[in-house]
């Protein structure tokens, strides 16, 4: 009975906000995104917030964000240069930056994007064009098997929007900075971005999560991007908000024929981190890399859901997670692919390789394989240890003390997957990042916890 | 002063004697060999000289330069300049061969109050020395043994040692999986670093690596005890008669 009356309170400041929302919401005029926002809503209300019991989530409990009340965030947060100064990113022409998931164009700089590439704020191009958003805005995201997906889109506003046209090539990254401030009362965001690139285009597309200043703040972001045929194109994510923070974040990969996405998450910070990976690979002979790094300390709880979904032909996929989790800190990695029936000669692999750095961090690692044709070749592996005594003393023996040994070990083992990253200034700006969480990391005793059982757990198998 | 003094060393391994007191005294220039058979002791030895943590030395004493080796970490002696060439190197993926090395020597470096050195004073010194050991260039960039073919591994050992210069170099079974070719090469790359500052210990099974490593004093290790020391032609020697000789003599 009391789990039924929390959740009516509960639902009950959502609904308190969404009917503030609707009033002032843009393209409320437009019957189509009207009607996406309340049927979002509507589902969201159906089902509420998953718990551990849904297969889903079954690692992450969210009853941390469900029974905090939070609110839309007021408006005027005083935000000044100086504090988005650091977070620039050299190299980077066309950066947009949001504070409290609203466009703060005074600290945006678009630069002199080539011919043919459009980048800004959603919420403006709903007021200047909402008829040209309609084909692919809401299109592909799934509101009604991910309630986070549902809320984000019933309190659609505003995110980047970015469109590049047939045959672009934009050799520089498109750099999204999501700032949250601090606040009295808990607030929530729901960046929503949608990226359209044209046939054969090529860019790069970086979302990077901030804190400013403590509080307790929900990023509930989501972002649709359709890559059209015989596109290049690289995404990433970097998660490095406070530990107060809560972010839930999707990103949904629409591909089309030949199109060539990689995506690299990189989740550094925010208490409890859910981060989605959703490729559809639609068009035959798609390919796409999903390589992820985690690092988690402290109490920090990081999820990794990967659906992978492979729904044409000869298309490839390869994920590529490593985790590494010191403290009491959790890691989830949930790894399911979908080869749909007509996916013939579909070629998926996926890795998750885990070092645990204390007797206490925890992994949870699943593979989940859908396979509906029947000539595909799947394989998945995954790895759960610790530093090998064996490295440390070999690096120990040429002079190299036991913090740098270890601080070396650990980088080498993230390395894995920023040498997945293609050199430029991104790349240049997750190694310091890394470099700087991993340096967190105390030194202490090597294999910690699993004494004299320091071989490490292994399994792999193909299937 | 000797520059290596053991004396009485007993060390165990998970409640086992391995080394049951060996003394030995190693100056400045000399080379030493240690032989003997499987399990006598020579690699524990050799790694107890290097600071490995997981034996448990539980009498006698170990001088280096005067100072007591067994109170120091591995990354101190390293820093003092005792060096182990391994018997089954280590692989690190994700570390290049020339980051690792310039880590190590800048480590080493700094704890001698030295300038660290950057990768433009690192790089060509480092291409001499693995000139010096007929090494590809290529796996300056590769990651530390990673792939590397077994000569490849014991190449970049001594590639190691030539960068590092310690004052006590120790080399665990450097022969071991060597064809004829490879084997002369790291003897080259040994003998060029051979010099009245340096000393050797040579740890090996057989004698043909000392054809080529020609050593000053040849001691036989026997189920942890030296039971004989000679000259060079102790080598040849035990090569001849085999090891049940000694053995035999050590019982009787």
């Amino acid at each position: 009975m009391s789990n039924v009356a929390t959740t009516s309170r509960e639902l009950g400041s959502y609904l308190e906000a969404f009917t503030d929302f609707s009033k002032r919401a843009p393209g409320q005029d437009q019957g189509w995104l009207r009607k996406l926002r309340e049927d979002a809503f509507a589902r969201f209300c159906e089902v509420g917030f998953p718990t551990t019991h849904d297969e889903d989530w079954r690692f992450t409990n969210v009853s941390a964000i469900a029974q905090t009340a939070f609110q839309l965030p007021q408006t005027g947060a005083s935000v000044t240069a100086e504090q988005i100064e650091p977070y620039q990113l050299n190299g980077a022409p066309c950066q947009l930056v949001f504070v409290n998931g609203k466009f703060a164009a005074e600290f945006s700089t678009v630069g002199s994007l080539p011919k043919g590439v459009t980048a800004g704020s959603l919420a403006d191009e709903i007021r200047r064009d909402p008829k040209a958003l309609e084909r692919h805005l809401g299109r592909y995201l799934n509101t009604q098997r991910d309630v986070f997906c549902a809320l984000n889109t019933a309190f659609l506003e505003d995110g980047a929007y970015v469109h590049i046209g047939r045959g672009v090539v934009l050799e520089e990254p498109i750099y999204l900075l999501f700032v949250t401030t601090a606040s009295d009362a808990p607030i929530m965001t729901h960046p929503r971005n949608l990226i359209i690139a044209e046939e054969n285009s090529q860019a790069t597309f970086v979302e990077d999560y901030v804190s400013l200043g403590g509080g307790v703040a929900f990023s509930n972001a989501a972002t649709e991007l359709v890559a059209g045929e015989h596109t290049v194109l690289s995404h990433y994510l970097i998660e490095r908000e406070h530990t107060d923070a809560y972010n839930v974040s999707t990103l949904r990969l629409q591909q089309g024929r030949s199109a060539n996405v990689a995506s690299h998450s990189v989740l550094l910070g925010g208490g409890l981190v859910r981060n989605n990976v959703h490729p559809v690979l639609a068009g035959e002979g798609a390919d796409c890399l999903i390589n992820g790094l985690f690092i988690g300390n402290g109490g920090q709880h990081m999820d990794n859901y990967m659906l992978v979904e492979h729904a044409s032909p000869h298309c490839g996929s390869r994920q590529f997670y490593n985790g590494i989790l010191d403290g009491h800190s959790r890691g989830v990695f949930h790894g399911r692919i979908i080869v749909h029936k007509d996916a013939q000669k579909t070629d998926a692999k996926q890795t998750n390789r885990n070092l645990l750095l204390s007797d206490d961090a925890q992994i949870d690692t699943k593979p989940q394989l859908e396979i509906y044709a029947d000539d595909v070749k799947c394989t998945h592996g995954a790895t759960i240890g610790q530093i090998e005594e064996d490295e440390l003393f070999y690096l120990r023996s040429r002079g190299i003390d036991q913090a740098a040994a270890r601080r070396l070990l650990l980088f080498a083992f993230a390395s894995e997957c920023l040498e997945r990253m293609k050199p430029g200034p991104v790349r240049s700006r997750i190694e310091e990042l890394v470099n700087e969480s991993l340096f967190h990391i105390k030194p202490g005793r090597p294999g910690a916890g699993k004494g004299e059982h320091d071989r490490a757990m292994h399994w792999e198998e193909v299937g | 002063m000797a520059l290596l003094e053991i004396r009485n060393l007993h060390v165990k391994v998970e409640n086992h004697e391995i080394l049951k007191g060996i003394d030995l005294t190693i100056n400045a220039g000399e080379v030493h060999s240690i032989m003997g058979p499987n399990g006598s002791g020579k690699s524990t030895l050799a790694q107890v000289l290097a600071r490995r943590e997981n034996f448990q030395v539980t009498q006698g004493e170990v001088l280096y330069n005067g100072k007591d080796l067994l109170a120091m970490k591995p990354e101190e002696a390293a820093c003092e300049g005792v060096f182990l060439a391994f018997q089954y190197p280590v692989e690190i993926p994700g570390i290049s061969n020339a980051y690792f090395l310039r880590s190590a020597l800048n480590a080493v470096r700094k704890y001698r109050s030295e300038d660290e050195l950057d990768a433009m004073d690192f790089i060509p010194m480092f291409k001499k020395k693995m000139k010096l050991l007929d090494m590809d260039e290529k796996l300056m960039n590769r990651s530390v043994n990673e792939g590397f073919s077994g000569g490849e591994k014991k190449r970049n050992e001594i590639l190691q040692m030539a960068v590092l210069e310690p004052k006590l170099a120790i080399l665990d079974e450097t022969d071991s999986g060597l064809d004829i070719d490879a084997l002369k090469v790291v003897a080259n790359g040994v003998n060029a670093l051979r010099g009245p500052e340096r000393a050797m210990v040579v740890v090996t099974h057989y004698q043909r690596l000392l054809n080529y490593i020609v050593p000053d004093f040849v001691h036989v290790l026997v189920d942890g005890r030296i039971v004989k020391s000679g000259g060079k032609e102790l080598a040849l020697e035990l090569e001849d008669k085999g090891y049940s000789w000694v053995e035999e003599e050590a019982t009787a």
